[in-house]
């Protein structure tokens, strides 16, 4: 059972990868650290809640939300002290109380808000675009134990597409890492 | 206290969650609110009462679009009356939500993570609210969009030296980012809802919020930082929104209004009238669905601390008032202050002080913090007195200012009366729905409370 390979015995059904399941936050921190150390490139691990640290052990570190959020920022404070300066020196001057027409004390409510509200939705936003969201299709669904990963079980995903990913080694490399269980994935 | 010396102080106070817990439990115990538990007769008899005081609100609001803001109590020196007094109130209830979200988790206080989901419900209903009194008050709210700059063929732009436009900017970024925040937050208890849900209509509707999310640690990797960021910028912007709606006073020369104080003791006075309606939310709600072993005395005693520091902070803002008012020599000022004291709206001002001031200095003895009975009443004082402090600013401000000629005083009708219950209404129905609706607490961040969710780096289990 255990010994076929990509586009071998399991005739059309097509592996996505290995599945691991395991108990503890802290069992799954050690599998996937073990797992990346084996040399295993295309893994993920999924929790029921953010770990600390286990986006590292999986390789993960080229994290680009922050880099969004603060172009979004930038944009939003520079278009709307932009606009201000617009409206109120070009397009539309208007006489208030002999202040001067570029009075940008008054700008920086303005600026100050927009740099918040693009920023925060650049935030929300990139984060989901990076992700990949939504995305209603994902093989990982297609495991019925992985309906707890939302509630208090751990995985940790063996892609085949990994270039060490063999059905047989990685089998039981898996489980070697004491795992409740494992299981294919079928995409 | 019977106490046993070898427990550490930290160790002695309340959990933030009771123990015996796990995972599934707190997944089971949040989520079957919503999944499982049946609509009781309770819920449905509130629910007409809230709905109805809804299409009150529908109605009065028809009848003020009808027949101009006539029917309300403004006059020529009072022009703003109720519409700003439950204006500023709302949006002042707001900031609890935004404070407990964003400012509690930079601060790391995990107490949060049991009250957050539903104080940022609270503040976008309490924001909704607020946002219907400026429309409401314009007279021609179908030209609301006027208030934006967009290219229009009048060529007509706004005066961004005004406060009332630096308001709209603040306003609609504060309910933008709330909702946003609120949204994030709640994207990983989809996931939980559409994984538990029974019935394939509601596993869709949850499947189709949740976007997908999987529980990815490159997915939580990234969400943690764009929340953290979003807590950043949450954090001024909660700041910002009450200081900008004092500053549509404080700019203005009226006296009592022109005052540098005006930003800090508004935003005070947000946070302060805000836990107070946390605490009127929470007590019953956590009653009703049992949820004590969440909410716990720790919670209602930590929020009631907050209530007494913001309350002193608006005390001292009442003090400085009424300083400045004998200080600066200033006729007006001292006049304005005589005029709190003694004038036709004296007993609202005594009313006031009461219920902001001299009322919640209970809360200094622990016994008045976990009575759960006790302060509940007490927070209901206190959003009473909220809403009274609102009212001396605006109507007793302008009621006399500088020219006896033009001095008038300000009767709210019962169309006012209506409006402002209609949007308590509005509010209502929208918390009563939420609980049934939305997981009321956030269940992913109640299971990072429990220490097995914690990884020790040095503390190798695998073999």
């Amino acid at each position: 059972m255990s010994d076929f390979s990509r586009n071998g015995s399991i005739s059309d059904v097509q592996i996505y990868g290995l599945m691991a399941e395991f108990d503890s936050a802290q069992e799954l921190v050690a599998a996937a650290h073990k797992t990346h150390e084996a040399g295993y490139q295309k893994i993920d691990a999924y929790s029921p809640f953010p770990i600390e640290g286990l986006a590292e052990a999986i390789g993960f570190h080229k994290n680009r939300v922050p880099l969004v959020v603060l172009l979004g920022g930038l944009v939003g404070g520079i278009s709307a002290y932009a606009l201000q300066y617009w409206v109120a020196v070009i397009t539309y001057p208007t006489n208030i109380g002999g202040r001067p027409y570029h009075s940008w004390p008054s700008f920086i409510i303005v600026t100050f808000e927009l740099t918040i509200l693009f920023g925060g939705l650049s935030s929300a936003i990139g984060m989901i675009a990076l992700n990949g969201l939504p995305m209603p299709y994902h093989p990982v669904f297609n495991v019925p134990e992985f309906a707890k990963a939302s509630e208090n079980k751990f995985f940790l995903v063996v892609e085949s597409s990994d270039p060490k990913y063999d059905a047989g080694g990685t089998r039981s490399f898996l489980s070697g890492l004491a795992p409740r269980m494992i299981a294919e994935v079928p995409s | 206290m019977a106490t046993n010396t070898q427990i550490p102080v930290a160790d002695r106070r309340v959990p933030v969650i009771a123990p015996g817990h796990t995972f599934s439990t707190i997944t089971e115990k949040i989520s079957n609110i919503v999944l499982t538990r049946p609509i009781s007769l309770g819920w449905i008899l509130g629910f007409l009462i809230v709905f109805g005081m809804l299409n009150m609100l529908a109605g009065v609001l028809g009848y003020l679009f009808l027949k101009g803001v006539g029917i309300w109590g403004i006059n020529i020196p009072v022009g703003w009356g109720f519409a700003i007094i439950n204006f500023v109130w709302w949006i002042g209830i707001g900031h609890a939500g935004t404070l407990i979200s964003a400012i509690l988790a930079l601060l790391r206080q995990t107490w949060r993570n049991s009250i957050n989901r539903f104080a940022e419900a609270m503040t976008l209903f309490a924001v909704a609210c607020a946002g219907t009194f400026p429309l409401a008050h314009m007279g021609r709210p179908w030209l609301a969009y006027w208030m934006f700059p967009y290219p229009n063929t009048m060529r007509y732009w706004p005066n961004f030296r005004s406060p009332l436009v630096w308001d709209v900017f603040a306003v609609s970024t504060y309910f933008t980012i709330s909702l946003v925040f609120w949204f994030v937050g709640l994207i990983p208890d989809f996931a939980t809802m559409r994984d538990r849900a029974e019935s394939v209509w509601v596993q869709r509707i949850y499947g189709l919020l949740a976007m997908g999310w999987r529980g990815s640690a490159r997915h939580w990797h990234r969400y943690e930082t764009a929340y953290l960021l979003l807590a950043g910028l949450a954090t001024p912007l909660v700041l910002s929104v009450h200081t900008v709606v004092s500053f549509d006073f404080a700019v203005g020369i009226v006296p009592g209004w022109h005052t540098t104080i005006f930003p800090p003791y508004f935003v005070a006075g947000a946070i302060y009238s805000g836990f107070a309606m946390v605490l009127c939310l929470a007590i019953p709600i956590r009653a009703i669905y049992g949820l004590q072993d969440f909410i716990t005395i720790r919670h209602i005693e930590n929020a009631a601390k907050v209530m007494l520091a913001t309350g002193l902070i608006v005390a001292y803002g009442y003090a400085m008032e009424a300083f400045m008012g004998w200080y600066s020599g200033n006729q007006f000022d001292s006049f304005l202050l005589w005029n709190r004291l003694h004038g036709p709206y004296r007993f609202w001002y005594a009313a006031l002080l009461a219920c902001n001031i001299f009322i919640p200095q209970v809360l200094w003895l622990k016994k008045f913090r976990v009575s759960t009975g006790w302060l509940w009443l007490i927070s209901f004082i206190v959003l009473v007195g909220m809403w009274l402090e609102r009212f001396i600013i605006i109507v007793v401000s302008l009621s006399r200012d500088f020219l006896t000629s033009s001095w008038g005083m300000y009767y709210p009708t019962k169309w006012d009366w209506m409006t402002f219950l209609g949007t308590i209404g509005l509010f209502l129905t929208g918390m009563w729905l939420f609980v049934r609706i939305l997981p009321m607490i956030s269940i992913f961040e109640m299971r990072t409370l429990l220490p097995e969710s914690q990884v020790h780096e040095s503390a190798e289990v695998e073999q």
